[in-house]
């Protein structure tokens, strides 16, 4: 049998398949309850695949109802930037 | 232990060279300012000082979608001077704003109902009338908002481009790009749309975008999928259909889940020419003939021993790391950076790259650079640097370079670097 040169690519993505074998697949195994059900489940689902078009790193909804302590905290820049000295 | 709002998120020289502009994570800009020729000494150029320093953007709340605003300052673009002042569009991920940046140096003094230090005299003590004449005062630097283009971006603001004909610019989200004159916030023009109908069919957003800088009607977009799109404005209003589409050819059989995160255009830019266009990716610099659609005339390996290291970069997020690029002057060198604090520059004439460090603790000031080396793998030489070694939370994102000398500005996470060649 053939031993075939794998490309440092194709050898770094079966290293990555190997420890998340559900990497892109969609999330809940593709059966769903309802809308409800398929939009919890791809809240939970860490999204790398797209360069996302909206901010999904500081939602605080999808999960629960957000409450102020969950808001992060306005914080003006009242100190002056390090590189004016 | 760093100050998340101390990170540099752009830089950008002027026309001239002669300033410098900075915007960091805290939404603050800082401008230098290069000393002039009758200061300094004959074997060194002028030295870029501190000259004016501002809050642009404050952090936002949008209550509709619970979601902050990051008043990070994401692109600096200088209009060309047309008068004393100097102006700057600056723009966070929403909101662009026009901000004037003028010189003070005189006060009018003697005036007749005012002290000098500006606390009212009582009117009955006014017995004689003179009139207020300026004169000289420490020289005073105000930065002031003129315009704030906001309210047309649902996405994040990637890009802002200002058009040659000096009167109109462009600003880029992820999926729309909208045209708007300088003098008019109310409304602008979108130009281009790829949102989809069906955000579940999203596969390609847009990454960066620019104007030709001689061709007022023409400007390209790149995109996460590798591609970039030159359009025409004088063909449609909407330049959803591109005049030109360039791509390199994929070989089918080298493709991996990695390939097209790393095809991601993080940055493109024109050549001063207008021939050429450049643009980078996770892992090159390519440089496209703007006649030629099929594939780069020039590409040049940035690092490209972490190609084996897609896996970790790919866990780390390092992956979606966003490099800039530039031009020099002439168009005959490019730079970009890289990580563990190193930059690389490749002469596209002797087809010689080299790497360097920008870090205080490896470098004494006003010494040459020495150039660095990594090694991919096998045996390490001395003074080269193992891949497994460098730090890849030390990355240079944002390089600029002057338009006219060869003098340059490296940001590291939160420092500025600025080095020139040596003169004599």
């Amino acid at each position: 049998m053939e031993d075939k040169v794998t490309s440092p690519e194709k050898a770094e993505e079966a290293k990555l398949k190997a420890r998340y074998p559900h990497l892109g697949q969609k999330p809940g195994g593709q059966k769903y309850f309802d809308s409800g059900d398929y939009n919890m489940a791809k809240a939970k689902m860490k999204n790398k695949q797209l360069p996302t078009a909206t901010p999904d790193k500081t939602e605080v909804t999808g999960d629960h109802i957000p409450t102020p302590q969950d808001l992060p905290q306005q914080k003006p820049s009242l100190v002056a930037s390090k590189l004016a000295g | 232990e760093i100050d998340w709002s101390d990170i540099i998120s752009t830089v950008e020289f002027n026309h001239s060279g002669e300033l410098l502009a900075t915007g960091d994570k805290g939404g603050r800009v800082v401008i230098f300012q290069q000393e002039q020729e009758n200061k300094i000494q004959s074997h060194s150029r002028g030295e870029y000082n501190v000259y004016s320093t501002f809050q642009s953007h404050e952090p936002e709340f949008d209550y509709l979608k619970s979601l902050e605003i990051e008043e990070k300052i994401n692109k600096i673009r200088w209009l060309p001077q047309k008068n004393a002042a100097q102006f700057l569009l600056s723009t966070n991920d929403k909101t662009i704003k026009l901000w004037k940046i003028s010189e003070r140096d005189k006060r009018p003094e003697g005036y007749n109902l005012k002290e000098e230090d500006g606390r009212y005299r009582d009117p009955t003590t006014v017995t004689t009338l003179r009139v207020p004449v300026f004169r000289p005062m420490d020289l005073m630097v105000e930065a002031s908002p003129r315009r704030i283009f906001a309210n047309a971006h649902t996405y994040h603001i990637n890009s802002i481009s200002i058009n040659s004909d000096y009167e109109t610019y462009l600003s880029a989200d992820d999926l729309r790009i909208n045209l708007w004159h300088l003098e008019i916030t109310d409304r602008s023009f979108n130009i281009v749309d790829i949102k989809p109908a069906n955000m579940e069919e999203l596969t390609e957003v847009i990454t960066a975008a620019e104007f030709h800088p001689n061709s007022c009607n023409t400007f390209v977009y790149s995109s996460s999928k590798g591609t970039i799109r030159l359009c025409d404005m004088r063909a449609s209003a909407l330049c959803d259909r591109h005049s030109k589409l360039f791509e390199e050819p994929e070989d089918p059989s080298n493709r991996s889940f990695f390939s097209e995160i790393i095809s991601s255009i993080s940055d493109v830019k024109f050549s001063h020419s207008g021939r050429y266009m450049m643009t980078r990716d996770y892992l090159s610099v390519k440089i496209w003939d703007l006649n030629m659609e099929n594939r780069p005339v020039e590409t040049y390996q940035v690092h490209e021993y972490l190609r084996s290291k897609l896996c970790s970069l790919y866990e780390n997020d390092c992956i979606f790391d966003k490099f800039e690029c530039c031009w020099n002057g002439s168009d005959s060198v490019v730079m970009t950076g890289s990580y563990n604090n190193f930059f690389r520059m490749f002469d596209r004439n002797t087809k010689r790259d080299i790497t360097l460090e920008a870090s205080r603790e490896n470098n004494k000031p006003r010494t040459v650079l020495k150039p660095r080396k990594v090694c991919a793998s096998g045996k390490r030489k001395k003074d080269e640097i193992s891949v497994d070694s460098l730090d890849f939370n030390k990355k240079i994102l944002h390089t600029a370079w002057h338009p006219k000398e060869n003098i340059i500005a490296v940001a590291t996470t939160n420092n500025l670097y600025i080095f020139q060649d040596k003169v004599n």
